[in-house]
């Protein structure tokens, strides 16, 4: 179909294409809660059926990073926002500002993900042959922090003993396994949500170089409005993973 | 077409959408929905042909109790490949991608769907899907079931299943994206005048389908993401042995793929309400309860899908609550089939072939939805699941109901789609003996899994064979039955006669333009004062010159 300045052919006004495209990007979203809702139905369950294997997966998560990150998505969908008003008010030379500050909180997220997983690797709790909860307590690294040590061999051994007090060997067989299951989890889940960022990133890219150009106006702002829907829902699947990962059964000190 | 109808001199338009642009680019770079829909055509009938030659070979090797031709293991792996095809290849694109891209702008008065550039993709999503599965059927198969429960998909296999989800994964995208164009174009595409309840109730249809589509397919799209995963990379999201659930894979699994049966028949019914009227003359009887039960089926539907695991020890209490909600979807499925039946009443019926796909569809639809009642019942289910009669019933609502509704739309609209005629006779022809051979091929397969033949296996008890005969002998009729339209609707591409923009005549939106449809699809907007399947008002459909009766109207129209 042919387009006559932003209005394609398909459509008669740019109302019409407006509203289209809004509802399209709603559907979407609609399509990614389900998406998402099969790994937090899985999630969900095991945490039922593992509580206190999940309660220690969940308390050798780093909260000082787990936090920082939902700061920094908050931060990120204030500029969004501010992205998408400034290109309702045609204030064409804030656009490009608040979109590239948006870009680079995105950034600053992922770069911290990425510390947080190589942490995680060196902890050997990536699933696999060599996972191994007591890896941390059994070989602290130089810069480990002792009380923080204590409090995880402490953690591991409660567990045990709710788990199993007569047979402490099958009982951390079994705590391995399903504390196993709970990284599987978070790194299907984070992972799956660090890729969605990589593709908001994307979007954030075109519509930077687009913004240079000026073309985003109080006339024509649909792109940014429906990029920045899809990377709230982002924000917003974060604060659940953030609260259902690191937040629950959280020792704190 | 019927005799004595007296109609203006059909001839083709000298501009349309097949012949705007030319070459192999203008089609692979399209966005014109009438060509991708022919894109789709084109690619599920290689898929619908891959899926026939397994079955081919099944019916052949059950010829004798022993296996005729195969092993054990290759037997698991042809009929997984033959579901696999078949459901997720050709059934679940079929009507939609194919008919449902074609008419849906041209029912409603658009000029294309709301995101053609999307529409493109969701095709070549569809082609790298398919690229996957076939990878994973040439390089050591697929022997899983179509079902890939785990932990044989995700451990013990060893055949080819990793590119087999991970294509059905990518698959599933194109589905979705079709289902969100379809929603968006009938929300905000529509013209002047064309209200909700003025759509042509195959629009209704694709409404509800697109639902299902849109909150179906994500679940099954991460659920065998996370078997990849865990086949991949030795995790244990549904192994028991490292902690895992196999029956939440089996939960989220039957959430997308018992809907996703009506994904296949709900478009089939929409084909059906659009040809029963237009050919028995008649308006529709009972619009708004059609229409309403599309959408009733879509929502019960994602209701009763823990009915598929009824022997899985789920508790009593579950069992009773799926029990009960399966029984309920047959409430607007019969709404269907009554207000057909009333449509049909007193109607000026003429016997187009699309007329004999219609009745075919609602005979066997019937005999598929009751034997579904059989199966809704917990105590019946228990003697009968897993047996080839649950075999038997589900082929009769997707063989008998969903392809005999998509290839009785293909010859519906066939004229608008290529302008030219089929040929009539040879196609009646043809549509009776896909009937004949579809009822001889599964019918016996009620009867077989009565007295208890498990599906899935390989080899039988000598007394089960004259049975297994008569299902192979009707197999190959019913090859006849499909070969048959294939051959005569490529010569009528070049040979039929002129079809002209209305030849049956029906009401819908769609005959107003040219056939075949120029590239925008109508030459000015449409504005739509009239009701649907309005035949009274409506002189500029040549039937006013009285040379055929209208029937007169009945119940709420």
């Amino acid at each position: 179909m042919h387009r006559t300045g932003e209005l394609y052919g398909q459509f008669e006004t740019l109302e019409q294409q407006k509203e289209t495209a809004t509802l399209g990007m709603w559907i979407f979203l609609v399509t990614e809660v389900l998406f998402f809702g099969g790994l937090f139905l899985t999630y969900t369950i095991n945490r039922h059926y593992y509580f206190t294997a999940f309660g220690v997966g969940g308390n050798m998560l780093d909260l000082t990073m787990g936090t920082a990150n939902t700061f920094v998505l908050i931060a990120s969908s204030f500029t969004m926002a501010m992205s998408v008003w400034t290109a309702q008010t045609s204030r064409k030379n804030l656009l490009p500002i608040f979109l590239m500050l948006t870009l680079i909180l995105g950034g600053v997220f992922l770069g911290i993900k990425y510390v947080e997983y190589k942490q995680k690797y060196d902890h050997h709790l990536i699933p696999g042959p060599s996972f191994d909860i007591t890896y941390r307590i059994n070989h602290p690294a130089r810069g480990d922090n002792p009380k923080e040590l204590a409090a995880e061999r402490q953690e591991i051994g409660e567990a045990l003993r709710t788990e199993d007090p007569e047979n402490p060997q099958g009982a951390l067989v079994a705590l391995n396994a399903h504390t196993q299951l709970y990284f599987s989890l978070y790194f299907a889940m984070t992972g799956l949500h660090a890729l969605h960022m990589v593709v908001g990133a994307g979007l954030l890219i075109w519509l930077f170089t687009e913004s240079l150009k000026g073309r985003f106006s109080t006339s024509y702002y649909t792109p940014v409005e429906t990029v920045g829907l899809y990377w709230h829902f982002v924000d917003i699947v974060w604060i659940y993973l953030f609260a259902l990962l690191y937040l629950i059964n959280r020792h704190l000190g | 077409m019927s005799e004595g109808l007296v109609l203006p001199v059909a001839k083709q338009p000298h501009e349309h959408y097949l012949n705007a642009t030319y070459g192999i680019r203008s089609w692979l770079l399209t966005t014109d929905h009438k060509r991708i829909a022919l894109l789709y055509l084109a690619s599920v009938t290689f898929f619908f042909f891959i899926g026939g030659f397994f079955a081919t070979l099944i019916r052949i090797h059950l010829l004798t109790p022993a296996g005729a031709l195969v092993s054990p293991e290759t037997y698991n792996k042809l009929f997984t490949m033959h579901g696999v095809a078949m459901i997720f290849f050709f059934l679940i694109p079929s009507i939609p991608a194919v008919l449902g891209n074609f008419l849906i702008p041209l029912m409603i008065g658009a000029k294309d769907l709301a995101f053609p550039k999307l529409n493109l993709l969701s095709w070549y999503i569809y082609l790298v899907g398919g690229a996957f599965v076939l990878y994973s059927f040439s390089t050591g198969g697929l022997d899983t079931g179509w079902t890939f429960y785990t932990p044989l998909s995700s451990i013990y296999s060893n055949s080819a299943v990793t590119p087999a989800v991970l294509g059905i994964f990518i698959n599933g995208f194109s589905s979705i994206l079709t289902g969100l164009n379809f929603v968006v174009t009938i929300h905000t595409m529509r013209a002047p005048g064309m209200t909700w309840f003025r759509l042509p109730l195959f629009v209704w249809a694709h409404y509800a389908t697109s639902l299902i589509m849109i909150l179906g397919t994500p679940v099954l799209a991460i659920t065998l993401l996370l078997v990849g995963l865990e086949r991949m990379l030795h995790l244990g999201f549904f192994n028991p042995a490292l902690g895992g659930d196999p029956i939440l894979f089996q939960h989220l699994f039957w959430f997308y793929s018992h809907p996703a049966v009506y994904i296949m028949v709900l478009p089939a019914m929409g084909v059906v309400s659009e040809i029963i009227p237009a050919l028995a003359r008649k308006p529709i009887f009972g619009y708004s309860f059609i229409a309403g039960s599309s959408i009733a089926i879509a929502v019960i539907g994602f209701l009763v899908w823990a009915h598929h695991m009824f022997v899985t020890g789920e508790s009593t209490y579950a069992a009773l609550a799926f029990s009960f909600l399966s029984y309920l979807v047959a409430i607007p499925s019969a709404v269907k089939v009554f207000n057909w039946t009333s449509t049909l009443y007193k109607g000026a019926i003429s016997w187009d072939t699309p007329m004999i796909y219609a009745l075919g569809f609602i005979g066997l639809f019937l005999i598929g939805g009751l034997t579904g009642l059989f199966l809704a019942c917990l105590g019946i289910v228990i003697h009968v699941h897993d047996t080839y009669f649950v075999v038997a019933h589900f082929h009769y609502i997707m063989v008998g109901g969903a392809v005999m509704g998509y290839v009785g739309g293909l010859h519906f609209w066939w004229p608008k789609i290529t302008g030219k005629m089929y040929p009539e006779a040879i196609s009646r022809l043809a549509a009776i003996i896909l009937f004949v051979g579809f009822n001889l091929t599964f019918f016996p397969q009620f009867i077989l899994g009565y007295l208890g033949m498990p599906r899935r296996y390989h080899s039988y008890p000598p007394e089960f064979q004259v049975l297994n005969v008569l299902s192979t002998a009707g197999a190959s009729i019913l090859a006849l039955g499909y070969l048959l339209p294939m051959a005569y609707l490529i010569w009528s591409m070049r040979y039929g006669e002129a079809a002209g923009p209305n030849p049956w005549p029906a009401t819908g939106l769609e005959w107003q333009t040219d056939s075949p449809p120029p590239t925008e699809n109508f030459h000015v907007t449409p504005v739509v004062t009239w009701e649907p399947y309005d035949f009274k008002s409506r002189p500029d459909l040549g039937l006013a010159a009285g040379a055929q009766p209208l029937a007169p109207a009945h119940g709420d129209d």
